[in-house]
């Protein structure tokens, strides 16, 4: 006999499969098998019919595409042999799925089905339509299936009540027709109906209200009841299950008293009373009590309040937590998150247990335990808990360190109490795990370093001593490399040396060293090679000793393939070489990136935390007085992400436009990266908001209105792309069309001598190109040091004139800027004539802050438009 | 509710597979692939649960076969391994001490039994007794 034909059975066509050795032997023979089938598919003989389809069903298994078989099951369910019809809808369940239109098909031999005589009949077809039907046959089937929750078997009740749940959801208008039948259901004593009832009853609720109101005014205290009986019935040895008489009932009833009484005082207190029962007699030694309690705790926690019983879940949540059971822990975990939301002082006091879950050996464990405590950090105890989850970082696994670092990065940024502690604690992060370290965490360290400027000294030698022992963290190297490039002086001098220091000694040529290591690591990156380029050219001011070493390092990277590094490096060593007058200001101390505002942007960001901790975070001292130089203000805050304003009305456009991202909800911050990106992307962006043709909400004739609506009380937007090399602000600085060192030297002032207080100021020449020129004239009012009047003179350098002259200007937020009509828009040729305007600006950080505007203008030459911008950072000090 | 439900043995074959969500054919697939990669690569003394894609995976070890059923977020764990255990425990008492080799070979039994205790990925009947009853008359 042919071993492959239809006459063999199932088993030897198994056995055949499974005496295989090689997946081509098992290939060939299901092949071989398949044909077969095929074959008598063709054939369309009956006898073999249901044997073929449960071969089918078992190459199914095995992966292969089975889909000619699908037809044959369809001719099966037709059949009016029970054993055909059988494997007919078994194989039609698992040969197809909803989505394929053969399914429709079977909807007429299922309605015959449903209509049978023998009630099996009749469950297969419910059991089939309960699985796998589509929304158009959920419709077309729905009152067959309404009828049969009332037939006289209980087994075809309860198989219907489940596949009206799917009927519902699928179809969810259809909801309304199985209320009455489903509260109906609720009075059964048979528990596979009572269970199939409760059930259906839930999804009734998830998906249509109506049926919620009913059954919550008409049906809670009956469930309540029932509840009641089972809790207090006697043994029953067909439900028993670990001494408890049906658990699958008891959960499923408490989940349906949880559904009725969410939100509804009522309703919650039929139920506080068996609810209390359950929680106190259920025992939890075995797997089904503890299952019977977590469904208890999860519905207590979300009905209305009553606090006895609250108080009552968490005793039960913390026993769960102590439990050796992994399974138990886990859940646990899982509901003190929820639970935090409702009573954090009870979860607090389990943080040691939560704290020891961490550092479990199952993953999911540790995962759950991870987010509780970052959720239970508050000021009082991050001290411990970082050190404790510091250790911690220390022997956990590759996988868990990305998490892991990324939370303590988070709590350490959020509640840190003083600056050294963060740098301390950072550091320690950096040095362990400083390559799974995100870049916001390390430019928010930067930001921290350089504003703390007592911790300068401090800083830089921690950093050295760590790079000694860390240094294949690339993080670390980056943040050691700036550092030292700053601060190199104060390394190699001990300046500043705190009381808890120990002095080392460390030379200028020590100091390149690291820079050097760090550039020549061939595991370096590009971020690093940059940092490390503009560190050395930073240095080479700093110790000029050893400029000339310095010199041959950068002219290694002159061939770089890398266009970034090349650049760089062909520009340091210019300056190195021919520009040593300018090198020194051109390397000058940075100024101070605005902490207060990178953190608040930062916390707004972060991901949701229990809202008391929120306020705190922002109350971080921001520790120093601003250094004399005038800081960078890049008004354009707005990393490449954001997409601003055009949804805000026209008054807070600019206020938006300026304060950027605190204003913005739900913004995703970047990374803003050491590169020209973010200067551009904001010109791009002025650009675009400015321009009185494509913004939506501006109105053409009030555009001076919105430029002069800058608030004052908010500190200025400082731009993290400075912490890249001056390349990047020259490029900003040209499009100013002025020379770019000049600026630059404008923008970096050196220490100054006491502001000028007179009330007389110098002019300026704001801008300079080759076809325009604008003048300012300062003028104060005595008696009123923060307002500032200024005269913009106008002046056309080109031949031709200029019409339809408008200027434009945008400050930062510490500034009001109002802006007088001008006194015409018509600009004469070659100088022949000027047009002039007044410009009030109020300076609310008068003394502390310079002024800084951005300007734009708009004119029309030879009938073409023209558009210049720049920013003018050039204005006296003390205005 | 439950999403699937899927049997594989030690070596990562599968041995029966029931979805209760539209998935089509190489979905099943990838799935089956994933999940197996996950599950039969935990430890012995890890919790029961397994967090994947949005879902909750409760498997359970009975000899050489691994019982993991997929369900939703909110749905109760402990329970689903309670449900596991029902399963095993009617299955046991059908085929009399129950082995993988009398899955392989009767799966369409298996199945059957399996359509007694869940529809749409809810329970069905929490009575073993009835259950047997059931497949025995049918």
């Amino acid at each position: 006999m042919n071993p492959f034909s239809s006459e063999t059975r199932l088993r030897d066509m198994i056995r055949a499969i499974r005496a295989c050795k090689t997946a081509a032997e098992e290939r060939a023979v299901v092949r071989k098998e398949c044909a077969a089938i095929r074959a008598s598919i063709n054939e369309n003989d009956p006898d073999y019919r249901h044997r073929n389809i449960a071969k089918l069903m078992f190459i199914h298994m095995l992966g292969y595409p089975t889909h000619f078989g699908q037809m044959e099951c369809l001719k099966l369910i037709a059949s009016a042999e029970f054993p055909e019809k059988r494997i007919g809808y078994l194989g039609l369940m698992l040969l197809l799925d909803e989505r394929q239109e053969v399914l429709m098909l079977v909807t007429n031999s299922l309605k015959q089905d449903l209509n049978h005589a023998n009630q099996y009949i009749v469950g297969l077809a419910l059991c089939a339509l309960g699985n796998i039907c589509s929304a158009e046959m959920a419709r077309d089937l729905a009152p067959e299936v309404e009828r049969l929750l009332q037939f006289r078997d209980p087994n075809t009740r309860k198989k219907a009540a489940l596949c009206a749940i799917r009927i519902i959801k699928k179809v969810p208008d259809l909801a309304e027709n199985f209320i009455n039948p489903a509260a109906a259901l609720l009075k059964e004593k048979h528990h596979g109906v009572l269970i199939t009832g409760v059930q259906l009853c839930t999804d009734l609720c998830k998906v249509s209200p109506e049926a919620l109101e009913h059954f919550r005014k008409k049906c809670t205290e009956g469930l309540v009841r029932t509840l009641k009986d089972v809790v207090n019935s006697p043994y029953a040895p067909e439900y028993d299950i670990a001494g408890i008489t049906d658990p699958f009932l008891h959960i499923r009833l408490v989940r349906l008293l949880r559904v009725l009484g969410q939100g509804n005082a009522d309703a919650s207190d039929l139920m506080n009373d068996i609810l209390a029962q359950v929680a106190t007699k259920t025992e939890s030694n075995k797997n089904a009590g503890n299952a019977i309690l977590y469904e208890c705790v999860e519905t207590i926690m979300s009905i209305e309040d009553n606090g006895g019983l609250r108080v009552l879940a968490i005793n039960i949540l913390g026993r769960f937590l102590s439990n050796r059971d992994n399974n138990i822990r886990y859940v646990a975990l899982n509901m003190l998150m929820k639970a935090i939301t409702v009573d954090t002082q009870a979860v607090q006091r389990h943080r040691a247990t939560i704290l020891e879950c961490v550092k479990d050996s199952d993953a999911s464990i540790r995962k759950r335990a991870l987010e509780l405590v970052y959720l239970l950090v508050n000021e009082s105890n991050v001290k411990p808990l970082t050190k404790e989850l510091i250790e911690y970082l220390e022997v956990s696994d590759q996988e868990f360190k990305g998490d892991l670092t990324a939370k303590i990065c988070s709590i350490i940024a959020k509640f840190s109490p003083e600056k050294i502690w963060y740098i301390d604690q950072m550091l320690k992060v950096l040095s362990e795990a400083g390559n799974f370290v995100k870049d916001e965490a390390w430019h928010a360290l930067i930001v921290v370093i350089s504003n703390a400027s007592d911790l300068h000294g401090y800083s830089v030698r921690a950093l050295y001593r760590a790079f000694q022992t860390s240094a294949e963290q690339e993080t670390l190297v980056r943040v050691a490399v700036w550092c030292i490039g700053e601060y190199g002086d104060m390394l190699i001098n001990n300046v500043a040396l705190l009381d808890i220091e120990n002095p080392i000694t460390v030379t200028g040529s020590d100091a390149v060293d690291v820079v050097e290591v760090s550039i020549k690591r061939h595991t370096s990156d590009l971020t690093t090679k940059s940092m490390s380029l503009i560190a050395l050219l930073k240095l080479s001011s700093r110790f000029p000793s050893c400029s000339e070493r310095i010199r041959d390092i950068i002219i290694q990277n002159r061939g770089s393939l890398v266009l970034e590094l090349q650049q760089r490096s062909i520009e340091f060593n210019s300056v190195i070489e021919k520009h040593q007058n300018i090198r020194s200001a051109l390397v000058e101390r940075m100024p101070v990136l605005d902490e207060a505002t990178f953190i608040g942007r930062r916390a707004g960001s972060s991901p949701a935390i229990v809202p008391t901790s929120n306020s705190a975070s922002l109350n971080l001292p921001n520790g120093v007085a601003k250094p004399p130089a005038a800081p960078l203000v890049d008004l354009l805050d707005l990393s490449s992400d954001d997409v601003p304003a055009p949804s805000s009305s026209g008054g807070g456009f600019l206020q938006d436009l300026l304060g950027g991202v605190d204003l913005l909800p739900g913004l995703n911050q970047t990374a803003i990266s050491g590169t020209n990106e973010a200067p551009r992307t904001g010109t791009d962006i002025l650009l675009d908001l400015l321009s009185i043709e494509t913004s939506p909400t501006q109105s053409s004739s009030s555009i001076t209105d919105i430029l002069s609506s800058s608030q004052g009380d908010k500190s200025p937007v400082a731009s993290l792309g400075e912490i890249s090399s001056p390349p990047s602000l020259s490029t900003r600085a040209t499009s100013a069309g002025a020379d770019p060192m000049m600026d630059l030297l404008g923008g970096f002032s050196p220490n100054p001598p006491m502001p000028d207080n007179g009330p007389v100021y110098p002019s300026i020449v704001a801008f300079e190109s080759s076809s325009l020129r604008i003048t300012f004239d300062f003028s104060k009012a005595p008696g009123n040091p923060q307002k500032t009047t200024i005269l913009a003179t106008f002046t056309n350098m080109s031949q031709s004139i200029y019409t339809d002259f408008i200027f434009q200007a945008a400050v930062p937020k510490f500034l009001q800027l109002h802006l007088d009509p001008a006194s015409s828009n018509t600009l004469p040729a070659s100088g022949n004539g000027s047009i002039t305007q007044n410009l009030r600006v109020t300076n609310s950080q008068h003394g502390k802050k310079s002024l800084v505007m951005r300007m734009r203008i708009a004119y029309k030459f030879n009938n073409e438009d023209i558009l210049e911008e720049g920013q003018i950072n050039n204005f006296p000090r003390g205005l | 509710m439950i999403h699937f439900v899927l049997l594989i043995s030690r070596q990562g074959k599968v041995r029966l597979t029931k979805w209760y969500s539209p998935y089509s054919q190489k979905e099943r697939t990838k799935v089956i692939r994933e999940l197996s990669g996950v599950i039969l690569t935990r430890g012995p003394k890890l919790c029961n649960f397994v967090e994947w894609k949005g879902y909750k995976v409760v498997y359970k070890r009975y000899a050489s076969l691994y019982f993991c059923m997929c369900i939703d977020q909110e749905d109760n764990e402990l329970e689903v391994l309670e449900i596991i255990h029902h399963y095993v425990e009617i299955l046991d008492r059908y085929f009399g001490s129950v082995c993988e080799l009398d899955l392989i070979f009767n799966f369409h039994k298996a199945y059957y039994i399996l359509d007694e205790l869940l529809i749409a990925g809810e329970l069905q009947e929490p009575s073993k007794k009835t259950v047997a009853r059931l497949i025995s008359a049918q």
